[in-house]
């Protein structure tokens, strides 16, 4: 193996150094051990993955998946998106992981370890939709800056841990407090200590919820490291950047929250539309809040062929935000006639629900399936792209696969 | 006489069982640290089989290791742009001259990127030259669709 070969010819020491690395006795090493850190990484082993997983960055690490692999009305780890923006910190082992809870507004400032959080509060479970706020974002003309997500930065797991008011209760929430800022282990791109990759929140409305939780357990298990192992906030509905993985630390804040990511275009759009390529000014763009009405056919694969006798089962999710999901239809005929889907009620608030139909196709031919849902508002989704903003967010535009029937 | 002569053969003893000792600890010590690296390890490669030998080698007109394009300003790019982030996270942006240039702006103003000095043209050039954006127009038609027969149930 090439890398081998250039492991003798440098000289581990020498390599190690020039990944910034040192490993005390290295002379000690046995001959011919390529320490970890120089092994071939293969992503899709490394987060338990699986292969058909899109990879759009290796670092940050940044991968999502494709829509039929969203199938599974509980997301498992190996088709949930990863979405990074800094790197993923060392966690040796979470015994010694603590939670401060700090800021302007907290009444007693206190510090939990997680063993006191899984003992001192109730454990609650919620299936919890997390979409990516830059989810569908490759669509936007002109282009916006970032991962090129397609569909399938969206999952709902099943999180379990405890709530965040009881905590932020157990310390006392002064008056003032309008809003809730993260502080987490992981590492930004440029090593600086001093700053943050990402230290977004929510406002107190939102952590108040009975849903938001500070989750320790992700399907039943220790939260996968690349999700946030072992404390992650879980904040289902909005942009999934307000679920902070790795969380040590959190701030009841008088202010909106001043973190990494709060300000300038990021997880904002313009508080009021727009024409597409517009230049928005600082203080003209609004944090996102609540995702707005979206599905997604997860069943068939585009691409399908099948025969003219055979009805087409289709099946997908359907996702609101805050809110709920009303009605799902489907056309296929670019949207000249639309016709109900049986959909099941969420599981619980804030969880996707799941829809499935059988198409009879009329003659022989290529056909698009196009999904459609309307909010408990009666906001539908658009077909085509919604509102151009700076950063590419919110994209919900009505998924659509294509068939043949033969 | 017999104590003294077990000191004797015990004492190196002792010692190789306390340095063997300390080895372990480093390297358990260092074990999640290096489990970690390896997360974040040739991270910035898109390849993980490009030729070590030759890091910055050229095939059909592809930097190998990062995936860039060769065209004027490829090495410009890869030793200012690719040591922090992956080349992927360019590749798969489109941008004017404009937008790379606020993009580079936005990474010296809050991610630490340095002053680029005269290469900033360069890579401005080199990017918007090999990364334009194209027109996908309101919703572009489906497409690389793989067709396969769907297996009866």
């Amino acid at each position: 193996m090439e890398r081998r070969k250039f492991v003798k010819q440098v000289g581990l020491g020498g390599l190690l150094s020039s990944l910034g690395l040192d490993i005390v006795y290295s002379a000690n090493l046995p001959k011919g051990y390529i320490p970890l850190a120089l092994q071939d990484t293969d992503p899709f082993e490394l987060f338990a993955k699986d292969q058909e997983m899109t990879i759009l960055n290796r670092k940050p690490w940044n991968m999502e998946a494709k829509a039929h692999l969203l199938d599974d009305k509980i997301t498992p780890n190996k088709y949930m998106f990863i979405r990074n923006n800094g790197l993923i910190p060392q966690i040796a082992s979470a015994s010694d992981w603590q939670l401060k809870i700090d800021g302007e507004s907290v009444k007693t400032s206190k510090t939990y370890t997680l063993k006191e959080l899984k003992t001192k509060f109730q454990t609650v479970s919620y299936q919890l939709t997390l979409e990516c706020g830059g989810n569908g974002r490759s669509e936007f003309d002109p282009p916006a800056k970032g991962n090129q997500w397609t569909v399938g930065a969206v999952s709902c797991a099943e999180w379990t841990g405890v709530r965040l008011k009881d905590v932020l209760n157990d310390c006392g929430i002064k008056d003032d407090a309008v809003y809730i800022g993260y502080h987490a282990a992981d590492i930004h791109l440029s090593h600086d200590p001093t700053k943050e990759p990402i230290s977004r929140g929510m406002p107190l409305r939102k952590a108040l919820q009975e849903e938001t939780i500070l989750a320790f357990q992700m399907n039943g298990e220790d939260i996968p490291l690349a999700h946030g192992y072992p404390l992650r906030l879980v904040a289902g509905g909005w942009p999934a950047s307000v679920s902070g993985k790795w969380i040590n630390r959190l701030s009841i804040r008088n202010i909106e929250h001043d973190g990494a990511k709060m300000k300038g275009s990021s997880y904002r759009v313009p508080c009021s539309p727009v024409a597409p390529g517009e230049k928005v000014k600082e203080e003209d763009m609004c944090i996102i809040e609540s995702m707005p009405v979206k599905s997604l056919i997860t069943y068939p694969k585009t691409g399908a062929i099948f025969s003219m006798e055979k009805k087409l089962d289709v099946r997908g999710h359907a996702w609101a935000g805050e809110l709920s999901v009303r009605m799902v239809e489907y056309s296929i005929d670019f949207g000249s006639t639309w016709k109900p889907c049986k959909l099941e009620k969420a599981v619980n608030r804030l969880a996707w629900q799941h829809f499935q139909t059988q198409i009879e196709f009329p003659k022989k031919g290529y056909y698009e399936v196009w999904a459609r849902a309307t909010d408990s508002n009666d906001k539908k989704q658009p077909m085509l792209l919604p509102g151009w903003n700076p950063k590419g967010y919110l994209n919900n535009a009505c998924h659509r696969i294509a068939v043949k029937v033969s | 006489m017999n104590k003294e002569k077990s000191k004797k053969i015990f004492r190196p003893l002792i010692l190789v069982l306390a340095i063997l000792g300390i080895v372990l600890v480093v390297y358990i010590n260092s074990g999640p640290k290096l489990a970690q690296i390896n997360m974040e390890d040739s991270s910035n490669s898109k390849n993980s089989s490009y030729d070590l030998e030759d890091p910055n080698r050229i095939e059909n007109g592809i930097h190998l290791r990062t995936g860039l394009k060769d065209t004027t300003g490829l090495m410009t790019v890869v030793n200012n742009c690719t040591s922090c982030h992956s080349a992927e996270i360019i590749m798969q942006n489109r941008m004017s001259k404009e937008g790379w240039a606020s993009t580079i702006k936005w990474m010296q103003e809050t991610q630490n990127l340095w002053d680029l000095g005269e290469n900033e043209v360069v890579i401005i050039n080199y990017l918007a030259t090999n990364y334009p954006p194209t027109k996908k127009g309101r919703r572009e038609v489906l497409k690389d669709i793989n067709w396969y027969k769907l297996e009866e149930k």
